[in-house]
């Protein structure tokens, strides 16, 4: 029953990329583009969580605390570099 | 028993899901970028956390083992996300001009935080410090 949810979520989340990707193709500005990072980001932690649920192992959590520490961290520069013109003042 | 968990850890992972799929879909069809920052913002944190829970009791309840770095992971991401809203809408707010001209009043003499004018504030008592001057050469 398990693996059969995570096959489920795996379709539903790869929309959700899909979806993600398509905002960062099209929006209208820059920021709309960042926002569409950031969500592509959780997408893909979620991602690799359902992987690591379906072939039980828990090496992969590693990864996903990676994904999530360089994607608040890549938001939060291009944000300040809009807002103030340079990353590190 | 097995069944129970099994039960529990779907219907987390498919919950998850749902949310994960709100979310993408609210940043794609919302019409307006503040709007649209609802979306991912909230759904989507919703949605991972449900995932990592899921993962806690799946690891917990059929595994067998405790395993403690999904909280990790859940704590770093519900600190981070209102973050990354608040900086996303701060650099909106400066470069949008019908955003600028939709925000309330915020009731005091000065006005919000990333528009108002520094220069303008130089006389205020409220700001103590001296602007930092950099050393000659």
């Amino acid at each position: 029953m398990i693996a059969i949810a995570c096959y489920i979520a795996i379709v539903g989340i790869s929309i959700a990329v899909f979806l993600s990707v398509y905002r960062l193709a099209v929006g209208p500005d820059v920021l709309d583009r960042v926002l569409a990072l950031d969500t592509l980001v959780i997408n893909a932690i979620a991602l690799v969580v359902v992987v690591g649920i379906l072939y039980a192992t828990t090496m992969y959590f590693e990864i996903a605390m990676l994904f999530a520490m360089v994607g608040f961290l890549s938001t939060v520069a291009f944000c300040k570099y809009k807002l103030r013109g340079n990353v590190i003042e | 028993m097995t069944l129970i968990s099994e039960i529990i850890v779907s219907a987390l992972i498919l919950i998850a899901t749902f949310f994960m799929l709100v979310g993408s879909i609210g940043l794609v069809k919302l019409p307006d970028m503040m709007r649209r920052l609802h979306a991912p913002t909230k759904a989507t944190t919703l949605g991972i956390g449900a995932m990592l829970i899921a993962s806690m009791a799946y690891f917990l309840l059929i595994e067998g083992d405790t395993s403690l770095h999904e909280l990790m992971i859940t704590i770093f991401l519900f600190l981070t996300a209102p973050v990354t809203a608040f900086m996303i809408a701060k650099a909106h707010l400066l470069y949008d001009r019908q955003t600028q001209s939709e925000v309330t009043p915020t009731g005091t003499e000065l006005g919000w935080a990333t528009l108002d004018d520094c220069a303008s504030m130089a006389g205020d008592p409220r700001i103590a410090a001296p602007p930092r001057t950099l050393p000659d050469g």
